[in-house]
């Protein structure tokens, strides 16, 4: 029987899997790899400027391909710089297949150069981490690894690789089918619990629908919204969640949570069924626990036991995919007419709309209001921080634009990174991310990759010169004392005791240009609308567009960490 | 649900590999998961192993154990020991040192009230071997500390088995 190396096996999987697109940064125990990926014709190949920046990219690619993301890294420092990556992906469940280069066998343990316990590190951040002991199990490993990662609640999954086993001959054969006796992630739906769901529902006087990002992960969009219509019930989102249904359509009442609607917290807080879609009820969602949602029977379906009953005790469980749910539903699904329940939140939106302070100058709201006319079609993709929760609250998500945000985990970094593994994925829709002057230069680096993997993504950032979230926070509830926040602070602002601060560094639209990419800076609201044209205009070349924005811009309505609503901030 | 805190047994059957035992007891760790003991030993099938778990929870945190440890890729099967008839035994070693004539006399007493075996004894001291439930495991170094100055106690954690007949623990 023909035999090849544990190299040359890794990389036909890659192929038998469908991969097409690797994200890989080279090292000594992953050398062999990057050969055999460097004979071969079929994967491309991404080569970031930092491995944490290249799981960014392989966990965008998934979030907006479906795909599963793959991640070659080397041992040591090269796995370690993963993590963030990891629990980004993890936390907002999205499919990654990480492998990581890894002394041989007989180093392990010995404190060898670049050695590191990665699956050690990795074992609560991951949905399964593995070493390779054995050349014969590599086939095997490497299937499950797909088969765990894209299955059931998508997440990511590290396969550890000595190079010596990697370098050993072995078997060709590559398995077809997958056995693993601890995982079952097929069950069928619980149809009387369904039913018994559906009947609350048509009973309901106030009833309301909470779609979280499990409905966005199933691609379940379509038959929500048919589930909706069918029934006029209206629908509240979390941020994950945002897009489930188009942001447009009438029966959406926003987001909830710390900085939700008012409309659509007051719906929570005063429905009587919530019926609940792949959400965790994370606590920025819920707030105070046993004042969420006070008088409704909750129902609450997710594909993970795990996350039902965790953080709010339901009233009817379902485990199930939402997809399959949701069109099961479809079949028994009829109109709950609510007219009164509809009319008292219409009374709400209207009490207390969405708006944001107008700004002479340039607010937020007018670049997100621009890029809401100007992008019929995109993929926008967020930092973490103030900017986040604007678009979040603002940016239109209808069936052609998705939002890509790491809204579990928080990572700052995520954007530029999240923009450039989107755009790979989808080389034909529009990708905008938007970062923080704090976020982007987390990552910064990647604009390397960017121009030269020829991507006309458009690159803003919401220049505060602060880190604007923390500095929110310190000027509501800790008198305005922005420790640690402002960007522009050192040597200088300790030495005159915070009188003089230089001017900010870097020159964002020279960095860019010195990266070889367009760098254009917009100071007031007129000039938007031309950024954005110009930026449409390039078709291989990344833009970035920095806009400056007033420090005391805020993001309300918001409720206080661990607060109701009754302690809800409207404005300031 | 229940939200008064119990001691509680579940029961895994989980794959025989490295690093398992270390994923179990992280979750607990990781989600402050109360872990009272753990055992662990390989099955007739050399590929599983099972493990008993102890821990002091309330129903909600309780249910929640469970489902954590079923989404594990390396977790075959979870049974939970609450509502099912199973054997379940500890064993204890307690040495007693310094021990006078009289205490000797008295040791003897108490290992035989406790179906306990003296293994071991030396010029003043007194090694007894308990095997029984937990909780009476419990009582026993309750009243040893109480009765003995220096004593030395090593438990192994409840194993437990589901039983073919309905009887208690």
């Amino acid at each position: 029987m023909k035999q090849i190396s544990g190299n040359r096996l890794l990389v036909n999987a890659l192929k038998e899997e469908g991969v097409e697109v690797v994200f890989g940064y080279p090292g000594a125990c992953t050398i062999d790899i990057s050969d055999e990926l460097y004979r071969q014709n079929d994967i491309a190949v991404v080569l970031p400027r930092h491995e944490q920046a290249l799981a960014h990219e392989a966990d965008a690619y998934a979030r907006t391909t479906g795909k599963v993301g793959v991640c070659l890294v080397t041992s040591g420092p090269g796995a370690t710089n993963l993590v963030t990556g990891l629990a980004t992906a993890n936390y907002d469940s999205v499919p990654l297949v990480c492998f990581t280069g890894q002394v041989a066998k007989n180093l392990i343990g010995n404190d060898a150069f670049q050695e590191v316990d990665i699956v050690g590190i990795t074992r609560n951040i991951t949905k399964y981490s593995v070493t390779v002991r054995e050349r014969e199990n590599l086939g095997r490993i490497i299937k499950d690894a797909f088969y765990i990662a894209r299955t059931g609640r998508p997440g990511p999954v590290l396969v550890d690789l000595p190079k010596d086993v990697m370098a050993e001959m072995g078997s060709a054969e590559y398995p077809k089918t997958v056995n693993l006796r601890g995982y079952k992630p097929y069950t069928s739906i619980h149809m009387g619990q369904l039913k018994k769901a559906i009947k609350l529902l048509h009973k309901a006087k106030k009833p309301l629908f909470l779609a979280g990002g499990g409905v966005n992960i199933a691609r379940a969009n379509a038959e929500f919204t048919q589930v909706v219509e069918k029934t006029g019930i209206p629908v509240v989102t979390t941020v994950m969640g945002r897009g489930a249904i188009s942001t447009l359509h009438p029966l959406f009442i926003g987001n909830i949570g710390m900085h939700g609607a008012y409309a659509a917290n007051n719906a929570v807080s005063n429905c009587d069924v919530l019926f609940s879609i792949g959400t965790r009820f994370n606590d920025r969602i819920t707030g105070r626990v046993h004042e969420f949602a006070p008088h409704a029977q909750i129902v609450h379906i997710d594909i993970d036991t795990a996350s039902i009953s965790k953080n709010i005790q339901v009233h009817v469980p379902i485990v199930a995919d939402a997809k399959e749910a949701l069109t099961r539903m479809n079949e028994y699904v009829q109109e709950n007419k609510c007219s009164k329940w509809l009319a008292q939140i219409e009374a709400w939106k209207k009490e207390h709309p969405l708006v944001m302070r107008p700004n002479s100058r340039m607010s937020p709201l007018d670049i997100i209001g621009e890029m809401n006319r100007q992008f019929e079609e995109a993929l926008i993709v967020t930092d973490v921080g103030q900017h986040q929760m604007l678009v979040s609250q603002y940016a239109d998500i209808t069936e052609k634009k998705q939002l890509v945000t790491s809204g579990g985990l928080g990572t700052m970094g995520y954007g530029l990174p999240g923009a450039i593994g989107a755009q790979i994925g989808n080389p034909d829709i529009p990708v905008i991310s938007i970062s923080g002057d704090g976020g982007i230069q987390m990552n910064i680096q990647e604009m390397a990759t960017a121009v030269l993997e020829e991507l006309p993504i458009i690159v803003c950032i919401f220049n505060n010169e602060y880190l604007g979230m923390v500095r929110q926070w310190q000027s509501l509830f800790y008198g305005k004392r922005y420790g640690m926040t402002n960007l522009k602070a050192g040597a200088l602002s300790r030495r005159t005791d915070r009188k003089e601060y230089p001017e900010y560094t870097p020159d964002f639209v020279r960095l860019a240009e010195s990266y070889g990419a367009k760098g254009i800076r917009v100071t007031k609201k007129e000039e938007i609308a031309a950024a954005f044209e110009e930026a449409k205009k390039s078709t291989k070349v990344p833009t970035l567009i920095e806009f400056i924005i007033d420090p005391d811009e805020m993001v309300y309505p918001m409720i206080k960490p661990g607060g109701t609503l009754e302690d809800m901030i409207m404005d300031c | 649900m229940d939200n008064t805190m119990k001691k509680r047994w579940i029961s895994l059957y989980v794959e025989n590999q490295v690093g398992v035992l270390s994923k179990i007891s992280g979750l607990f760790s990781a989600k402050s998961y109360n872990l009272d003991s753990l055992t662990v030993g390989t099955t007739e099938d050399p590929t599983v192993s099972r493990m008993t778990i102890a821990t002091v929870s309330d129903d909600e945190t309780f249910e929640q154990i469970k489902k954590q440890l079923n989404r594990m890729v390396e977790v075959i099967k979870v049974i939970d020991f609450t509502d099912v008839f199973v054997r379940m035994k500890e064993i204890l070693y307690v040495k007693v040192l310094h021990c006078t004539s009289q205490d000797k006399v008295e040791l003897f007493q108490i290992a035989e009230t406790f179906k306990a075996r003296v293994i071991d004894y030396g010029k003043n001291s007194l090694l007894l071997e308990f095997v029984q439930t937990a909780t009476k495991n419990d009582a026993v170094v309750q009243l040893m500390k109480s009765e003995f100055k220096h004593i030395e106690v090593v438990r192994g954690g409840s194993v437990g088995i589901e039983s073919i007949s309905r009887m208690e623990r």
